[in-house]
């Protein structure tokens, strides 16, 4: 996983709420076995037409979001489908955080796992963010996981929280998964007081 | 003695796998009991397995299954499934590698015991009250129906599930949602689900595990609480749990992977504890009157776009909100409806009897009786396909097969089929599909196609009229 610590870019905005994991990468791409590959078809049904070419009037078709690593988003975000898939096709496209009011549990989960970096803010400040790329589609923000800040280009700040342990994990650019192994004489002893347990 | 707090049932179960507690820093190890595995959402996770040198920690709480790229199409004359798709091909064969190489059980495509992965745990006695369950896919919530904690997890968490038998959780919040009253004829539990989630939204239960309760949720059997906990996800939450009774220990009394003799009483004894404390508080919690349920059905492109089949389909600009109101042009849009429309009458092109939410014996048998000695509408092409190899031996064994070969229904091999459109069974562009399964997301059922959720009721009365029908008009309940 890429260390995330800082991150300024230009950003996008997709103003509808309740996006779900079918809408971010469509089940038919699901029967790859890989991680790699899934963001070009990133928002496929709503990014190509029936021929496979991009739609213009689609937010991800728009010339400035081609270097877009920030996507902003109504709320909800990511619900529905568990998929995995669903962070690794955005960060296939090539976005390191989202901005949402709210996400749902498992694609938040997911995200963090992958150094996608979910930042939920107040509704209004999703809408003032989202009204000034409207405006200023050059304006560029930064974003700070250290001190879990969100600057817009005139100074203005928004704060967030990230799980202090995921927070953690990305800065490091480290999975759980070696957190998780070290447990094992814990885990050892929590299944001998569990034998015959089903 | 000292004086406890009164725990919910999710309190109970998460105290009971609790490793180690979670702190400011960190998040709670938590034990899994069960981890059921599929295709689709776990070659990335052994592939992290195979490049850390790790091993499936215990094969003996894994089990795994073929179920979402799988193709249901009838058997070819060597009695095996065809799969013509490439890609599934070789997803379903790394599947079986992946099995074999770590060790781990596995129901391959067509085999006894394959099926969709929510209706083998259950049908099997796998799950079970008081174990904590996780699958890569959403639905898992349908096990809470047990009184298990139960719940999706991502491919990542996958291969922590495999390599530790843990998971690194931070403790949810509780919601009750209770629900007295009688269901009317012709209502059923998905009607149920579905007018909880058109209720609080398809967010309304984020970050929260549902706990259902009350009379109306006492009252259903098995195979109806699982249809209800399945769709706990569609209203954001992690989980929907019912707490064990007789209902359960009878379904699971001779299951396969149930306990036998002395270990069955102590089990029983064991499960009966797994039920909220009297007194124990909830964060949320929502009160819903089952007599005043009627048949739903969905309008729009989340499960949360529903009402009762005979109400009008909502009006944009009757909403204040305006991110809600776009997003409702937006979703009549897509399933070119018109405001105030009434879908009662509509005529649709497929009807979907399927899905780890509405393919258990029960549903077919629902079904069943409504379209014996009848046909399916001209127009309609009828998919029915059961959840498992299990469900489908039992109702042809009961004959329902030939009801529905002889109304003129498709009757399909196992799998979760046109829910999830990537297994070949799909709509195309612009039909319009009434469907048992969980979601009416733009192209869940296929590119362009356009989904009602409704029961299996309303999906056989549908299909005959070809037509959106009233369910309670096939079961004298009006």
């Amino acid at each position: 996983m890429e260390p995330f610590v800082t991150l300024h870019s230009t950003g996008v905005v997709l103003p509808l709420e309740n996006v779900d994991t079918d809408q971010i990468i469509p089940a038919r791409f699901l029967k790859t076995t890989d991680r790699l590959g899934l963001g070009t078809n990133l928002f496929a049904d709503w990014r190509y037409d029936a021929a496979g070419a991009a739609k213009p009037e689609f937010v991800l078709n728009r010339p400035e979001a081609k270097t877009a690593q920030l996507l902003v988003a109504g709320k909800n975000f990511g619900c529905g489908s568990s998929r995995e898939h669903a962070p690794w096709a955005l960060l296939g496209y090539g976005f390191r955080a989202v901005v949402s009011s709210e996400f749902a549990d498992i694609f938040r989960n997911n995200a963090l796992g992958n150094g996608l970096l979910p930042i939920a803010l107040p509704e209004p400040a999703v809408d003032r963010i989202s009204a000034l790329i409207a405006r200023e589609p050059a304006a560029r923000f930064t974003i700070d996981l250290v001190a879990q800040s969100f600057a817009l280009p005139g100074g203005e700040r928004f704060d967030f929280h990230v799980d202090p342990f995921a927070r953690h994990c990305m800065l490091e650019g480290v999975d759980q998964l070696g957190y998780l192994a070290n447990k094992e004489p814990e885990i050892a002893a929590f299944e001998r007081t569990r034998a015959g347990v089903s | 003695m000292m004086q406890t707090t009164p725990r919910t049932l999710f309190a109970k179960l998460w105290d009971d796998h609790l490793i180690q507690p979670e702190s400011e820093s960190t998040p709670a190890v938590l034990y899994v009991d069960l981890h059921l595995v599929h295709e689709v959402t776990s070659p990335q996770a052994f592939s992290v397995l195979r490049e850390r040198g790790l091993r499936v920690r215990r094969t003996d709480r894994t089990l795994a299954t073929m179920d979402h790229s799988t193709p249901t199409t009838p058997r070819g004359l060597d009695g095996r499934i065809p799969v013509v798709d490439v890609q599934a091909r070789a997803q379903l064969a790394q599947l079986e590698q992946n099995c074999a190489d770590y060790g781990v059980p596995l129901f391959t495509l067509g085999s006894e015991h394959q099926g969709i992965v929510h209706v083998i745990g259950p049908e099997l006695g796998f799950t079970q009250p008081g174990m904590t369950i996780v699958c890569g896919d959403s639905h898992t919530s349908t096990h809470g129906a047990f009184g298990a904690l139960a719940f999706g997890i991502g491919t990542s968490e996958v291969a922590h599930v495999l390599a530790t038998q843990c998971l690194l959780q931070r403790r949810a919040l509780t919601m009750e949602v209770r629900m007295d009253g009688v269901l009317a004829p012709g209502v059923t539990a998905k009607d149920l689900i579905l007018r909880l989630i058109s209720e609080i939204g398809v967010g309304g239960a984020t970050g929260h595990i549902l706990e259902y309760t009350g009379s109306a949720i006492r009252a259903l059997s098995m195979e109806e609480r699982m249809t209800v906990c399945n769709m706990s996800i569609e209203a954001g939450a992690r989980a929907g749990m019912i707490a064990p009774d007789e209902t359960t220990f009878e379904y699971l009394a001779g299951r396969p992977h149930a306990p036998t003799g002395a270990d069955w009483d102590v089990a029983l004894a064991r499960w009966r504890t797994f039920t909220a404390d009297e007194g124990a508080s909830h964060d949320r919690t929502v009160v819903l009157d089952a007599n005043s349920i009627k048949p739903m059905i969905t309008y729009g492109t989340n499960p949360g776009m529903g009402i009762a089949v005979d109400a009008p389909v909502p009006t944009p600009s009757q909403l204040s909100d305006a991110s809600e109101r776009r997003a409702l042009e937006k979703a009549l849009a897509y399933m070119a409806l018109e405001p105030g429309e009434i879908l009662l009458g509509k005529p649709v092109d497929v009807v979907f009897l399927g899905s780890c939410t509405n393919s258990r014996i029960s549903d077919l048998r629902l079904a069943a009786a409504a379209m014996r000695g009848k046909r399916v509408a001209s127009t309609v092409r009828m998919l029915v396909v059961p959840g498992s190899q299990e469900v489908k031996r039992q109702a042809e064994g009961e004959g329902l097969d030939e009801i529905f070969r002889a109304a003129g229904a498709e009757w399909r091999e196992a799998g979760c089929s046109m829910c999830i459109a990537m297994n070949g069974d799909e709509l195309a562009p612009g039909q319009y599909a009434v469907s048992t399964s969980n979601r009416n997301f733009e192209g869940r059922q296929g590119k362009g196609g356009r989904t009602f959720l409704a029961s299996p009721l309303t999906a056989a009365a549908t299909a005959i009229a070809g037509r959106i029908a009233d369910a309670r008009t096939i079961v004298g309940g009006r």
